[in-house]
């Protein structure tokens, strides 16, 4: 398989370094695959650019960086300005509507997707928008199965938190899904 | 999935490397980036009954973790290079009085708060003389999870064996990148015990006699047996002494103990080193680095070789001074101003053959900074 180089980018408390761990220990404990996730942040608890790295691979992983990623999501303008630079000519670039305006120069696959106020209008609790942004990611990716983002989140999140994190994994998953038919 | 693979930072990897070992006893400070070793034993320690303490600082850290030792504990703190330094004059006391503890720095950027959340590996020289006087001291590194798991295990073996601080040098980089970690078996890694004195109670104790083999057996203090124990130069009794035949001998145990010990206490990592025309020699995470470029160019058939210390301190001196005799070069590849390079010169037949690819910015260091310096030794430009 090809290395599958994935950056997630957003802002500090957006979620992006849990979603990068949920998705990389997915890839390594129930796809059979090798998996790698580190990030960068400043030094703040919040706010700030944060920026996640993980590649999937089927062989082993040294180098533990992104330095071209394949896969781009970004979910704010600053990580967009900053990272959309570095995706390789051809790749998947993800971003939130709401968050970031696409500049048509990048040469890549851009994708945008209004997940934030699907988050809000359907579930109401913006804390699930990084799951739903992974439903939409594992759809275009097709590298990893639901089921096996929803074994992680039942090792590692509250019984009481389940069903939201649930039906935002679907609801990302549905926006990918429905997306042609739509628009 | 299998129980046993787990999908871990290089911080939970050493947390349970120390469990593994035997780890009774934590006291520290949180710091970026260790904070993890100290979150994770605030939970794991006491559910196996173990003893976790968030002290008020790295100074009394250090010292809790000396004293808890000398009662017959297997001790552990954990920081970053604002807290190594601080824990430095402790750190020379259970040097002196021969307190067997293992103290984790993740290194990150320096000097000062420097940089709190990037990598560095400028600690490597502090942790050789960061406490005064002469001494010798052991530092481990390793470059992944795996690693990590198997040097913490070694580090506490090492302490007991030799009666020593420890000092592990992680980075950021490798103590918070996720990734596998195949949980070994009990037994499978060898954990040595203290080794502790026969003598029974009532008869006296003498804390620093050396057996013939040069080991000290130790009597937990608040045991059985009454002994002293101090920073002074001492003697057997562990007795304050300024006597030149004691302190000779004194100081030459203190160092002989581990400098005259080099390969029991060397770990090393090879790969592709014997037929190597250029020979890099990395550690800790700017390994992964360097052995990502070895393996590359080894595929287009680039005589490329990767020594990868995990001892750094004692120096292996003579076995790097072997594998980098046939080398047309050498590359030192690590994040600092050359720490381990001048280590390398000193040992090697030609010094002006050996070169430093760096990085020192708080970024990891790449591919691409490594070739750089390759293709330089190589006659070409960057």
């Amino acid at each position: 398989m090809e290395r599958c180089r994935i950056i997630l980018s957003g802002s500090g408390g957006q979620g992006v370094i849990t979603a990068a761990i949920i998705l990389a220990e997915a890839a390594l404990l129930y796809e059979g695959l090798n998996a790698v996730q580190s990030q960068s942040y400043g030094p703040e608890a919040r706010g700030g650019a944060s920026r996640s790295d993980v590649i999937i691979s089927d062989t082993d992983i040294l180098f533990p960086k992104v330095v071209e990623p394949n896969v781009l999501v970004c979910l704010t303008q600053e990580a967009y300005d900053k990272f959309s630079g570095l995706i390789r000519p051809g790749g998947f670039l993800l971003t939130d509507s709401h968050y970031v305006k696409q500049n048509e120069r990048v040469d890549a696959k851009q994708v945008e997707l209004d997940m934030h106020q699907k988050v809000i209008d359907k579930i109401g609790k913006p804390i699930v928008f990084n799951i739903c942004m992974l439903g939409a990611l594992i759809t275009f990716i097709k590298l990893i199965k639901p089921e096996s983002i929803m074994k992680v989140l039942e090792n590692r999140i509250p019984p009481g938190f389940l069903q939201i994190n649930k039906e935002a994994l679907e609801l990302g998953i549905e926006m990918v899904e429905t997306r042609g038919k739509k628009a | 999935m299998k129980k046993d693979v787990v999908f871990v930072q290089g911080n939970e990897a050493c947390v349970r490397g120390a469990l593994y070992a035997g780890l009774d006893f934590f006291a520290g400070y949180p710091i970026t980036p260790s904070t993890e070793i100290a979150e994770l034993l605030s939970r794991r320690l006491p559910a196996k009954r173990g003893k976790f303490i968030q002290m008020e600082d790295e100074i009394s850290s250090m010292c809790a973790i000396v004293g808890a030792s000398l009662t017959g504990k297997k001790v552990m703190t954990a920081t970053s290079g604002p807290g190594f330094s601080l824990k430095q004059e402790a750190l020379g006391f259970a040097v002196m009085t021969e307190t067997p503890c293992v103290i984790v720095d993740v290194q990150r950027g320096g000097p000062s708060t420097g940089l709190p959340t990037s990598v560095s590996q400028g600690d490597v020289m502090q942790a050789r003389w960061g406490t005064h006087g002469d001494h010798a001291v052991i530092a481990l590194t390793a470059s992944n999870s795996q690693d990590v798991f198997a040097i913490t295990v070694e580090a506490f073996n090492l302490a007991e064996t030799f009666r020593t601080p420890v000092i592990l040098l992680l980075d950021e980089v490798v103590g918070h990148t996720r990734e596998r970690l195949v949980e070994p078996k009990a037994g499978e890694i060898d954990v040595v015990e203290r080794l502790k004195t026969s003598v029974p109670e009532g008869t006296d104790y003498h804390p620093y006699l050396p057996r013939e083999d040069g080991r000290l057996p130790m009597s937990d203090f608040g045991g059985v047996h009454r002994h002293h124990v101090t920073g002074l130069a001492h003697d057997m009794w562990g007795f304050p002494s300024n006597k030149p035949d004691v302190v000779y001998g004194l100081m030459h145990h203190l160092i002989d103990k581990i400098e005259g010990h080099v390969n029991e206490i060397t770990r090393v990592k090879e790969f592709f080193v014997d037929d190597a025309e250029c020979l890099l020699i990395s550690y800790g995470s700017a390994a992964r680095t360097t052995r990502h470029v070895v393996e590359n160019r080894r595929a287009r058939g680039e005589k490329l070789g990767l020594l990868e210390l995990q001892t750094l301190w004692p120096f292996p001196a003579d076995l790097v001074r072997e594998r980098c005799a046939s080398a047309n070069h050498i590359i030192v590849v690590e994040m600092n101003m050359g720490q381990i390079l001048g280590e390398v010169k000193k040992v090697v037949k030609n010094p002006d053959g050996v070169f430093l690819a760096n990085r020192i910015d708080g970024g990891f260091i790449t591919p691409a900074d490594v070739l750089n310096i390759i293709r330089i030794t190589q006659g070409k430009g960057v």
